[in-house]
């Protein structure tokens, strides 16, 4: 290769190494949940990091690499998302199940919600349901870690008894990690034994 | 003190969905999952996994609901890819990475971003997206436009 040709093509690679291969156009919009409340997004970039933290906020990086931070109205968002957001699933429905203290029973009240998972079951294309045991804290982690699955088993039961296949249903323990009701070690709270029921 | 709690948990939960990691909810036009080089059908029901890219063409939208509750939609004309999910029931701890490569996404995050705010990322070509429990939409431009 003559040392002309060499340096042209050393130019060349040079001036596209600066202009960068050419970007697409990119923008992310943070939304307010259902009940009105707003996360956070971290939009990370080659040489930025900006956090998004109100609703509608939006960062875009255009085709030349500048970033802008805008605003979007929901007209906007319609407009541009309408038909990804029209996709979304439909959000799970959340249930609290409880047992008669010392019980292999439920509530009068729980088990009225037996029906009502069944409805909302109903109203999904494919629906399939998570069961959550949860326990107080009298105990040690591995106890309430296996007594909160056997609570998560025992209503699988029941949800299968009204009906619902057994292969639509997933258990999990969640043992004393996640208190409804925020308490002490060692404390006997009717309310932390609880069974969750996700519907999705 | 953590990681042994960790292990006992995950002896204790049953992986019900061994490899599914989400089920398609929503499905319309025309969509589908390329899964191990294998073009599969994106129909409502379809169990989605990890390493799953999920395509949708003009007329096309889709939406998957992940173990962990959280809910992903692309619109028409979108791309993608399921990095990476795990995601422990008892103890809700997790990693949930995807790249959209094209097209338009909707996120609303689940379980594991309230556990740890930085189990979930999203990938664009540009940018790397934290999410910390949220609900958010991405689009990429088509080029020339």
């Amino acid at each position: 290769m003559s040392a002309r040709l060499a340096g042209a093509l050393a130019l060349a690679l040079f001036a596209s190494a600066c202009a960068g291969p050419a970007l697409r156009e990119e923008t992310v919009v943070l939304l307010p949940g259902p009940d009105g409340r707003v996360g956070q997004l971290v939009v990370q970039r080659e040489n930025s990091r900006q956090v998004l933290d109100q609703p509608y906020a939006a960062n875009v990086v255009r085709s030349d690499g500048r970033l802008e931070g805008a605003r979007v109205s929901e007209q906007q968002v319609s407009q541009s998302f309408g038909t990804t957001l029209a996709a979304l699933p439909a959000r799970a429905t959340t249930f609290l199940l409880y047992f008669l203290t010392g019980k292999d029973e439920l509530t009068a009240e729980s088990t009225a919600d037996l029906e009502k998972i069944l409805a909302d079951m109903k109203s999904r294309p494919v629906p399939d349901i998570a069961v959550t045991g949860h326990t107080d804290t009298v105990g040690n982690t591995e106890s309430n870690d296996r007594l909160s699955m056997q609570r998560a088993e025992r209503v699988k039961q029941f949800l299968t008894g009204i009906g619902i296949p057994s292969d639509r249903i997933v258990t999990a323990g969640r043992g004393e990690r996640e208190l409804l009701v925020p308490t002490a070690d060692n404390t006997d709270e009717p309310r932390n034994r609880r069974v969750e029921i996700n519907v999705r | 003190m953590r990681w042994t709690a960790l292990l006992i948990a995950s002896a204790l939960v049953p992986t019900a969905w061994a490899s599914d990691v989400g089920q398609v909810k929503v499905s319309k036009g025309t969509v589908h999952v390329e899964r191990e080089g294998a073009r599969l059908p994106g129909n409502v029901g379809m169990p989605i996994r990890q390493s799953d890219t999920l395509v949708t063409g003009a007329d096309g939208s889709l939406g998957v609901t992940f173990a962990d509750n959280s809910l992903l939609s692309i619109g028409p004309n979108s791309v993608l890819s399921v990095d990476k999910f795990s995601f422990n029931p008892g103890t809700h701890e997790g990693s949930f990475d995807t790249s959209l490569k094209r097209g338009t996404l909707a996120v609303v995050s689940g379980k594991m971003v309230k556990q740890s705010p930085d189990a979930m990322r999203v990938r664009t070509p540009a940018s790397i997206l934290g999410v910390r429990g949220t609900e958010f939409l991405v689009k990429i431009e088509e080029p020339g436009k």
